[in-house]
């Protein structure tokens, strides 16, 4: 079968601006996104790994526009292959897109209302896209509290009175309310203890299987996106340092910084000994970004050219399948 | 296994949830809380007294607190006037109780509405941000450091006494210190996940934030409608004592006490100030309680 995009990014950049001084100018950007060229296929689940500050929950939430992009283009192509440039769009003619592309986010404790019901807080969305009869707008949240493994009743509960996994589902419940096609998780497990983690994937697994839906699953926990994802993209200040099939990350790195990532899994084996690659120092301020390699002070393998040229993503083969990577030192052949 | 008597009791629970006459009362924590608060309930219930009292002045007293009758001037309290009477021979309990209405409603009737406009400017200011955000924050700055006592001069020099003005200037010099506690509350909540969420829906600014935000910012706000109820209160009885309030022919807590600029009238004639006095303090102490309690009820870090 061949593979059809459902979004496309290209070039995005996310820059905040700093601002200080009396008169709040604008002294320089953080780059949280730095140039991101991703395309995610219908039907897979994508992973999005990196350390924390580098830019992988900015980028989940450019895609749906919660923070508007400073550059570059997200399409977003239907299944009739009808494309459409997001970022240019005005606010309301993003309405039938907001229906295609929703969210499920990681603290479970505020990402629900506490002074609504489940139902109350739920049902405005689905008024808004024209389910008007009352009846109606309990029957689908219902079901889908069902889906989730949850008892319908609950829906007019507050959510103080839920555990942390259960309101993790009412969040899950409440991104397919509007039946998405793309639901971006942002780190949608790791608040959740270590059995409920589990459960928790697998239900989103079985309602990817029965909804047909998409993900794009952010996180930064390698071992979690092992388990899960067909294809892995691992981020580094910004940027896109190495992409492609989730298997031949772990057999086939190729970047150094993921393969440090990789050595920090621990394994449950007492007579293997993993060599674990220590990465000194702090992730470089994304305000000024080092020079080069924005990897290269804390590369072990650094050689000179890393320090003045900035490499970019290359398309490799490993396995016969593509691999992308963003190195000077890599000495496979780069295939066009 | 024989049975305990521990299982026999959970055996009686059992059979009543299955009869469904197993009444669990859902009071809410935060009313059962401000029960459990004395100064509060007690607060609360000479707060009703004083309101109802007044409401229903009519029926609690014969007399007009107009009308003048000067066969019965400065008398001291007995059976037939409970406070006694003034200089021109007023009942001054009727006075007092009729002056009530005017000083909660002044008091009450300002702190809402400055609620009102704080709350209806903070909330979209604070959830927006921006210029809109920064504009009526400075207007705001200016009112707050504004005198209130000059404005009431000033307003009163041009168009004179009235009840509408003091209100006005109540509301205008009263609105900024409740935008700022609404702006607050929602430049702290409009960062939490499930705004997120709705924006993600793509709902209107306007739905996300008084509908969706409003109520959980509203706690901070209650208690401070009270205690600015209080303030209110007083001012309007310091600014009446001054003759600068509410025109002096309508009774109103503050006009009373006016009485007591006479040195005569404070060192002879103790009832014309005194229980007027008394009943202002117990008032405003009672809300200063009752927000105290709301205060403590509505936070949800302070348990028990």
């Amino acid at each position: 079968m061949m593979k059809k995009e459902i979004l496309k990014l290209r070039d995005v950049k996310v820059y905040f601006p700093v601002k200080a001084g009396v008169f709040n100018r604008t002294v320089g950007h953080v780059m949280a996104v730095d140039g991101v060229d991703l395309d995610i296929y219908r039907g897979e689940v994508l992973g999005l790994a990196g350390e924390s500050g580098c830019g992988k929950t900015t980028l989940g939430k450019a895609i749906l526009r919660l923070v508007e992009p400073t550059n570059g283009e997200v399409t977003y192509v239907s299944k009739e292959d009808d494309e459409t440039e997001l970022t240019s769009l005005e606010k309301k003619d993003m309405d039938p897109f907001r229906k295609k592309l929703q969210i499920v986010f990681q603290d479970p404790h505020s990402s629900l209302n506490p002074s609504f019901t489940i139902f109350g807080s739920l049902q405005d969305p689905l008024k808004k896209f024209g389910v008007n009869s009352k009846e109606e707008r309990r029957k689908i949240i219902g079901d889908l509290l069902e889906a989730v493994n949850m008892r319908r009743e609950y829906m007019d509960r507050y959510p103080h009175e839920f555990s942390g996994g259960q309101r993790q589902r009412i969040g899950i419940v409440r991104a397919l309310c509007l039946d998405p096609e793309l639901i971006v998780c942002d780190e949608a497990v790791s608040a959740l203890d270590v059995s409920i983690q589990a459960q928790v994937l697998q239900l989103l697994m079985q309602l990817k299987k029965d909804n047909n839906l998409t993900y794009l699953f952010i996180t930064h926990d390698l071992s979690v996106t092992e388990y899960l994802c067909d294809r892995i993209a691992v981020m580094y200040l910004g940027r896109i340092v190495e992409l492609c099939d989730s298997e031949d990350l772990y057999k086939n790195t190729l970047h150094p910084y993921s393969e440090a990532l990789i050595s920090a899994i621990p394994v449950a084996d007492l007579d293997k000994k993993t060599k674990r690659i220590v990465l000194e120092g702090d992730v470089p301020s994304p305000v000024n970004p080092p020079k080069g390699c924005p990897f290269h002070p804390r590369c072990p393998k650094a050689k000179d050219i890393c320090k003045t040229e900035v490499p970019t993503l290359k398309k490799y083969s490993t396995n016969g399948n593509e691999h992308y990577a963003s190195c000077h030192l890599i000495d496979l052949p780069e295939i066009s | 296994m024989a049975k305990t008597s521990l299982d026999r009791k959970f055996d009686q629970i059992k059979k009543r949830e299955e009869e469904k006459s197993f009444s669990i009362k859902k009071r809410s924590r935060i009313v059962s809380k401000f029960l459990n608060n004395r100064l509060a309930v007690v607060g609360l219930i000479i707060f009703t007294i004083i309101i109802l009292a007044s409401l229903f002045a009519p029926l609690l007293s014969p007399y007009d607190p107009m009308r003048v009758d000067l066969r019965s001037m400065r008398q001291a309290p007995s059976f037939d006037h409970w406070f006694g009477t003034d200089s021109t021979g007023r009942d001054v309990f009727t006075r007092v109780l009729f002056g009530g209405r005017v000083s909660i409603f002044i008091g009450l009737g300002s702190a809402i509405l400055s609620a009102v406009v704080g709350i209806a400017v903070g909330c979209y200011a604070g959830y927006k941000g921006g210029w809109i955000d920064v504009i009526a924050l400075r207007v705001s700055e200016i009112f707050m450091s504004f005198p209130q006592i000059i404005l009431v001069l000033l307003l009163v020099s041009i168009t004179g006494q009235s009840l509408f003005n003091l209100m006005a200037i109540f509301i205008l010099t009263g609105w900024g210190g409740m935008y700022r506690l609404a702006r607050a509350r929602m430049l702290s909540l409009r960062e939490e996940e499930y705004v997120q969420a709705l924006r993600s829906f793509g709902l209107s600014t306007f739905t996300i934030c008084y509908k969706h935000m409003l109520p959980n910012a509203l706690s901070p706000i209650m208690v401070n409608i009270t205690l600015s109820t209080a303030m209110f209160i007083l001012t309007e009885a310091g600014l009446s004592f001054l003759g600068l309030g509410v025109p002096l022919n309508i009774p109103t807590w503050g006009n009373i006490l006016n009485v007591a600029q006479d040195i005569l009238i404070l060192q002879n004639y103790w009832w014309m100030w005194g229980p007027v006095g008394i009943v202002i303090s117990v008032f405003v102490l009672c809300v200063n309680f009752i927000g105290d309690g709301l205060r403590d009820s509505t936070d949800p870090s302070q348990q028990g």
